[in-house]
């Protein structure tokens, strides 16, 4: 057994595969559910959960799906999954399930998801599917908690709901930044999170799709053409 | 194979099949901790506003202290039946589709724009041991910036006095409009007074009250970077204590104390 290939798949999208920082998928969700920890981390564990599961299960019968039919047997047992996970949140975790309301049935339309069913487990053998969105799971997860860390920290001067830079509002010192609070910020994180990484990591900087050539301007103006 | 026609729906038929029995299983199993969850938060937001909530008794019991009655929007009276409605059970957020149990608001009244309200509503009344009314629990509803805020205010014994405010379900931004559930806000609520010569007087105003406001009973600390919810606060107070919500109960139970 090849030791190697099932720790590449897990550690591998933590920082040099990352799915939101390198494929940049996923995205929608990292803005809008990370204005508060402890929400983003029941987001996590619900992705993480999906993701892994969706794997296991589409790896398991990948040899008798039809491709014409895959994309839809694929969404409708991640789908089925996710249904799930939110019957599970409203029905044990319900103060967090308000908050994260809509969010939860969007991990359906989860790129990273849809993009590890396709791309991995249609491919390969169950249990290294399932550590595949294991991995890929806790690659998003890693980025989603830094970003609501900084935006819960600096925006509501909380962590966790527990104040760490006590807000002007209530009688402290800190001036809350609204901005991280509102999801273009999460935007803007991402993008310096990705600066960051791309500057450490060379090889993932991509080459440009195509050049943009010098402005150039004809010398003798009578000489253009125009067309009436 | 895998492309015949017959294995193709073989397969999306078992797939569905599957899918959709684990999907029921997990709804039906888990529906009833569900509603009880979705029962008990409202209930624990009431007997906050109320200021009687103790986490370590159970939401039931405690709930028992408090009186359910319904009341009659169009007379003001409170009564003890409606319909074939079990006061438990009725919702007068979901009668609010019926046409037939309540009645548009209409535009040049609906300040709160809530569209349609009841035509009965349903209120809790703490009482004391004699049986005198400690504080009345009313439902308030009306729309922010992103949805409407449903919430509770708490009345004491004169019934002008504010004893409590309380927000069980909104769509406002965290840190700017959601901190309606702010305690440091929410306590600010307590002791201002509601009407002035039988007008609603109170408003949440932009920016902080003044400390040598004389009129300072009557203003509540906006929501700092949150005009439009703090607007609409205010004029969800205004509808629910102005003639179409709670006011001709409030002035006849005024008159009877």
């Amino acid at each position: 057994m090849n030791l190697k290939k099932y720790q590449d798949v897990i550690v591998k999208p933590l920082i040099d595969e990352n799915p939101i920082t390198l494929q940049i998928l996923g995205i929608c969700s990292a803005l809008a559910v990370t204005n508060n920890l402890s929400v983003t981390m029941v987001m996590c564990v619900a992705v993480i959960s999906v993701i892994s599961f969706s794997n296991l299960f589409i790896s398991l019968i990948r040899n008798y799906i039809p491709s014409s039919i895959r994309i839809i047997v694929q969404m409708t047992i991640i789908a089925s999954l996710v249904i799930v996970v939110d019957e599970l949140l409203k029905a044990y975790d319900y103060e967090t399930s308000k908050k994260l309301s809509v969010f939860v049935g969007l991990i359906i339309t989860n790129c990273i998801v849809m993009g590890r069913a396709e791309a991995f487990a249609m491919k390969e053998k169950p249990l290294l599917s399932f550590l595949d969105g294991l991995g890929n799971g806790l690659g998003y997860s890693l980025i989603l908690i830094a970003v609501a860390t900084i935006r819960e920290l600096f925006g509501a001067g909380t962590l966790f709901g527990y104040e760490i830079l006590p807000l002007i509002s209530n009688g402290g010192w800190y001036m809350g930044n609204n901005l991280l609070l509102l999801p273009p910020s999460s935007f803007i994180i991402i993008g310096l999170f990705i600066w960051l990484i791309r500057s450490l990591k060379s090889d993932q900087i991509e080459e440009d799709d195509f050049f943009v050539s010098k402005h150039s301007t004809s010398p003798d103006l009578s000489k253009r053409e125009i067309n009436v | 194979m895998n492309e015949s026609i017959v294995k193709t729906i073989g397969v999306a038929f078992a797939v569905c099949l599957i899918c959709s029995l684990v999907v029921s299983a997990s709804a039906v199993s888990l529906r009833d901790l569900q509603k009880e969850n979705k029962l008990n938060d409202k209930r624990i937001k009431i007997l906050q506003v109320a200021d009687i909530y103790d986490p370590n008794i159970s939401i039931a019991e405690q709930f028992s202290e408090l009186e359910s009655k319904f009341i009659d929007f169009n007379t003001g009276l409170m009564m003890d039946e409606y319909n074939n409605f079990s006061i438990d059970d009725y919702d007068q957020i979901v009668v609010t589709k019926d046409p037939n149990l309540s009645s548009k608001v209409p535009t040049s009244e609906d300040i709160a724009i809530i569209k349609n309200r009841e035509n009965v509503g349903k209120i809790y009344i703490l009482r004391d041991e004699i049986g005198t009314i400690e504080k009345l629990v009313l439902p308030i509803r009306g729309y922010g910036l992103w949805g409407t805020l449903y919430g509770y205010i708490s009345i004491e014994d004169d019934f002008n006095t504010v004893s409590g405010i309380e927000f069980y379900d909104h769509k406002e931004t965290p840190g700017l409009g959601a901190e309606v559930d702010n305690p440091k806000w929410k306590a600010q609520w307590k002791g201002k007074k509601i009407y002035k010569d039988n007008k609603v007087n109170l408003v949440v105003i932009k920016g902080k009250v003044e400390a040598d406001d004389s009129e300072s009973t009557y203003k509540i600390d906006g929501l700092s970077g949150a005009t439009i919810t703090s607007r609409g606060v205010t004029n969800m107070v205004a509808y629910w204590f102005g003639e179409s919500g709670y006011s001709s109960l409030l002035r006849e139970l005024d008159y009877e104390s």
